[in-house]
């Protein structure tokens, strides 16, 4: 055991030190922004920084367009404190198909009534309980990676446009 | 039987006669004063028992719902306003509130028989305790909660317009109180299969 740690230690050794010796520049390494340490900070490593400041939750209330056609909506109002475990779920006392003629807001898609073998079941399905498992709040912050996504429609216009390719 | 007819009889007699020894000087102020310390002492231990340190003092609040109470905004919040034990589930007039201290004689009760004295057992009655609170609250109109959340003092514009259209349409029209949407805002909620609004 101690001769695998020795032989692990050399290795890390040798790769730090061609590291050092060689710096490789990949190719793609500058599309990909500023590189993970950055999104750390500029402290060492035995040193913790200062945290950011937690930002605002965006609570316009309004529902925001889906920049694919399959994304989760995303949620446009605070959850903070909002249950949601085995014992209750906050979300679907608004969100339930019984309490959305109450409250007015968006009923879960019906693909939330489905098990995974695409049975239609009576409620909604265990596998989709979880709501912030893929719906969440919105905050308005600097990107911390830059993102060239543009959705379907521009992609298309760009294209159909005379001289695009 | 006799004997005791007869012991409540010389005394009944005691309290009708004048008194030989005692100037009415004495027993006026001396009346007065005892009442006062009587009285006083009553409403110090009155109000010692309506604190937050009275309350967790058993670990039955302390472990349980103070530490949920710790993580929500009725604990910490922008302005350091917070709300402590008795503010929400004690009256604050002084009859009602000393119903709801006669009612606490069944919580010392489950104090010295151990009711709630496990995390398991405390989980198995928290419906039943909660639905206590629900109860109360919706028939007092959630008196507790408006004592500082005042309908006439809500500024509609400034919450968000989901909030604003559901108080301007539940809460002013009176058809629905706080307790009715606001459940579980301080504590965790009991399994909630079958209560009203919940799914």
């Amino acid at each position: 055991m101690k001769r695998l740690y020795a032989f692990k230690f050399f290795a890390a050794s040798v790769l730090v030190a061609t590291t050092l010796a060689f710096p490789v520049t990949h190719p793609g390494a500058q599309d990909v922004g500023p590189s993970i340490s950055t999104l750390r900070g500029a402290a060492p490593l035995d040193r913790a920084n200062s945290a950011p400041r937690i930002p605002q939750t965006e609570e316009t209330d309004r529902r925001r367009a889906r920049n694919y056609p399959e994304q989760p909506p995303t949620i446009p109002h605070k959850i903070d404190g909002y249950q949601l475990d085995k014992n209750g779920n906050q979300c679907l006392s608004c969100h339930a198909r019984t309490r959305v003629a109450e409250s007015g807001a968006p009923m879960i898609s019906v693909t939330h009534f489905m098990d995974r073998d695409g049975q239609a079941l009576a409620t909604v399905s265990p596998r989709r309980y979880f709501c912030n498992q893929c719906h969440v709040v919105q905050a308005r912050i600097p990107d911390a990676v830059p993102n060239t996504f543009v959705d379907i429609d521009s992609l298309l216009a760009v294209e159909n446009k005379p001289g695009g390719n | 039987m006799s004997k005791i007819i007869s012991l409540i009889r010389s005394y009944w007699g005691i309290l009708l006669r004048p008194s030989v020894h005692l100037s009415l000087g004495f027993l006026s102020i001396g009346g007065f004063v005892a009442g006062v310390i009587f009285w006083g002492g009553f409403n110090t231990a009155l109000e010692f028992t309506n604190t937050e340190k009275f309350c967790i003092s058993c670990h039955e609040m302390r472990d349980n719902v103070y530490q949920e109470l710790r993580t929500t905004v009725h604990f910490t919040n922008q302005s350091g306003v917070r709300a402590t034990c008795p503010d929400c589930h004690v009256p604050h007039d002084w009859t009602d509130k000393i119903a709801r201290k006669m009612q606490a004689s069944k919580e010392v009760w489950g104090k010295i028989f151990g009711t709630i004295n496990t995390r398991d057992k405390f989980l198995e009655k928290r419906m039943e305790l909660a639905k206590h609170e629900w109860s109360r609250l919706k028939s007092n109109d959630s008196l507790e909660c408006r004592n500082c959340h005042s309908a006439e003092s809500m500024d509609f514009s400034l919450q968000s317009p989901r909030a604003a259209e559901a108080h301007n349409t539940f809460l002013v029209s009176g058809q629905k109180t706080c307790i009715d949407c606001h459940k579980g805002i301080a504590h965790e909620l009991p399994n909630m299969a079958g209560v009203e609004g919940w799914n």
